[in-house]
């Protein structure tokens, strides 16, 4: 369990985006609402160049939050040392507010799959993701945050509830959690449950961040809706109402919009963050 | 029973291999379709990456070929790091050995160009040399001395004219490439990689200087390769470009 006087500043609980290297001159001469960035990890683990200047000069104006895709949490190895010490080398020199990663797998033996791939919710699974996640902490020194995934199946043999999952896995190791509400929607129309009903049984108190962002829609081999979590579009009308559920539990709190397929020109991301903006409004005024 | 995760990656990158037991769509029937989402999202990942990191390749080849050959490449070649931006660095070798596309042999060596190019991208940061430490020392104490060069230089050589065919891909009005074989410098000055055309000499010059040689070696190596060899050119490309970051002088 780590020590909670070790969290660093909390990010301004006010909208933010995931930051494009295209966005870089608009997103800095009209931000907008937006008063912080999320960036991708491993975009950043190169040598130097362009990807770091664009880095020192946005953390000036920005608040920084930095979101694993790689470090593959939910594996069935043990984390890769390598990883975990370029993790450790950026988080150190940038210092940014929050550190988060996936609930979720994306390497096997020696492999990257560059996907999240889904995991079992067993007691096997949970006491290997609560060890992960206490490696990861212990080696940045920080508090993480834990994303629940987007999933297209379930698995048979899983005995926990996602929500459950979380919640134990909060307890034990004292992470916090990142709460993807496009992720909630699209679990849960895939799965056949409400997602007001997830929302009611997962644990808000841990929330340090939201995400909302956009999905398309396909069919299963039953006719079934089946959601795919594409970040390739504007946030669907029931995200955005499952925003202002999530945000009545959680009180304000930093929302990020994701968007990283098809990325608009910067006005297009701008007016979802000034819907995001809107949404956190509503809260503050009660 | 429990799904293995080397069951669902085997499934994941070979679609004649049968999808795991024990995964379930919300009511408990099986769905192919659904990890079909995850199959796909790999390839397409996979394929992304390899369009974006070889740009000129994709254009030579067109989009069917392209992703064709980077699904073939990607089953077989899954990444080895999640840092996405060095994936396809085996792509050369794989395009060499590909019987398919042997017909056209510079596309291994231009998805080389392209791989030293996001390589430099890519590489640590430096400061240059000031130009005048190069004329402040005695020519007998310069011919002795030892140039590093920024850690972005990469430098290749083809029996391609594969400089040619990237700036007949990428700079619009560049003229059609010639019959010729290219060697090639590329800098960074600030963030921008840029690839140049250089001499059989000048190539010889750089690769015994990136092999820490004293400069009257590499002058030798140059002039080997060419008796009228005159360094002025290149220095001028390398001082001009932030490419030469410090001079190691000898000790008296």
């Amino acid at each position: 369990m780590l020590d909670a006087t070790l969290t660093p500043p909390r990010l301004p609980s006010a909208p933010g985006v995931g930051y494009k290297a295209q966005h870089f001159t608009e997103l800095r001469a009209a931000p907008g609402p937006v008063k912080w960035l999320e960036i991708h990890a491993e975009n950043y683990m190169g040598d130097g160049g362009r990807p770091h200047a664009q880095l020192r000069a946005l953390r000036d104006d920005f608040s920084i939050s930095v979101h694993g895709v790689g470090l593959s949490i939910g594996g069935e190895g043990r984390l890769d040392p390598d990883h975990l010490a370029r993790l450790k080398h950026l988080v150190g020199w940038l210092d940014p507010a929050n550190f988060s990663e996936h609930l979720a797998w994306s390497t096997h033996g020696a492999e990257f799959l560059d996907d999240l791939l889904p995991l079992p919710y067993t007691d096997a699974t949970l006491t290997r993701v609560a060890d992960h996640i206490d490696e990861v902490q212990e080696a940045l020194g920080r508090r993480m945050l834990l994303e629940n995934p987007s999933s297209y199946l379930a698995f048979a043999e899983s005995t926990w509830s996602e929500t459950d999952f979380l919640a134990e896995l909060v307890r034990r190791t004292g992470c916090g959690l990142l709460l993807d509400v496009n992720n909630v929607f699209i679990s849960a129309t895939n799965l056949a449950y409400t997602p007001q009903s997830y929302l009611d049984a997962y644990p808000l108190s841990a929330v340090g961040e939201i995400h909302i962002g956009g999905h398309d829609e396909d069919e299963d081999d039953h006719g079934a809706t089946l959601l795919i979590d594409s970040h390739g579009r504007e946030a669907a009308e029931p995200v955005w109402a499952l925003l202002d559920h999530a945000l009545v539990g959680t009180g304000p709190a930093p929302v990020l919009v994701e968007w990283d397929n098809d990325v608009p020109d910067w006005p297009i991301l701008r007016a979802e963050a000034e819907r995001a903006s809107a949404a956190l409004a509503a809260i503050a005024a009660g | 029973m429990a799904v293995l995760q080397s069951d669902f990656r085997a499934a994941l990158l070979d679609p004649d291999h049968p999808m795991p037991e024990g995964l379930t769509d919300g009511a408990g029937r099986p769905t192919p379709r659904r990890f079909s989402v995850y199959r796909n999202n790999v390839t397409v990942a996979l394929i992304d990456a390899l369009r974006a990191g070889f740009p000129v390749l994709h254009k030579l080849l067109g989009d069917q070929n392209f992703d064709q050959l980077a699904r073939l490449f990607a089953r077989a070649h899954p990444p080895t790091s999640p840092l996405m931006m060095h994936y396809g660095a085996d792509l050369p070798a794989f395009l060499d050995a590909f019987k398919p596309l042997a017909h056209i042999g510079y596309l291994g060596d231009v998805a080389r160009l392209e791989v030293a190019i996001r390589c430099a991208y890519h590489a640590a940061d430096s400061a240059p040399i000031a130009p005048a430490r190069l004329g402040a020392v005695p020519p007998e104490v310069l011919m002795r001395s030892r140039f590093s060069l920024a850690p972005a230089v990469r430098v290749l050589s083809s029996r391609w004219p594969i400089l040619d065919i990237w700036r007949y891909n990428t700079v619009p009005g560049a003229p059609k490439p010639r019959g010729i074989g290219q060697s090639i410098l590329i800098t960074r000055s600030e963030f921008d990689p840029e690839p140049h055309a250089v001499s059989e000499a000048q190539l010889a010059w750089l690769t015994a200087v990136r092999a820490n040689a004293p400069l009257e070696e590499a002058m030798d190596m140059a002039t080997d390769a060419d008796a009228d060899f005159d360094l002025g050119p290149l220095l001028t490309l390398l001082v001009r470009h932030n490419a030469l970051t410090d001079m190691i002088t000898p000790k008296e």
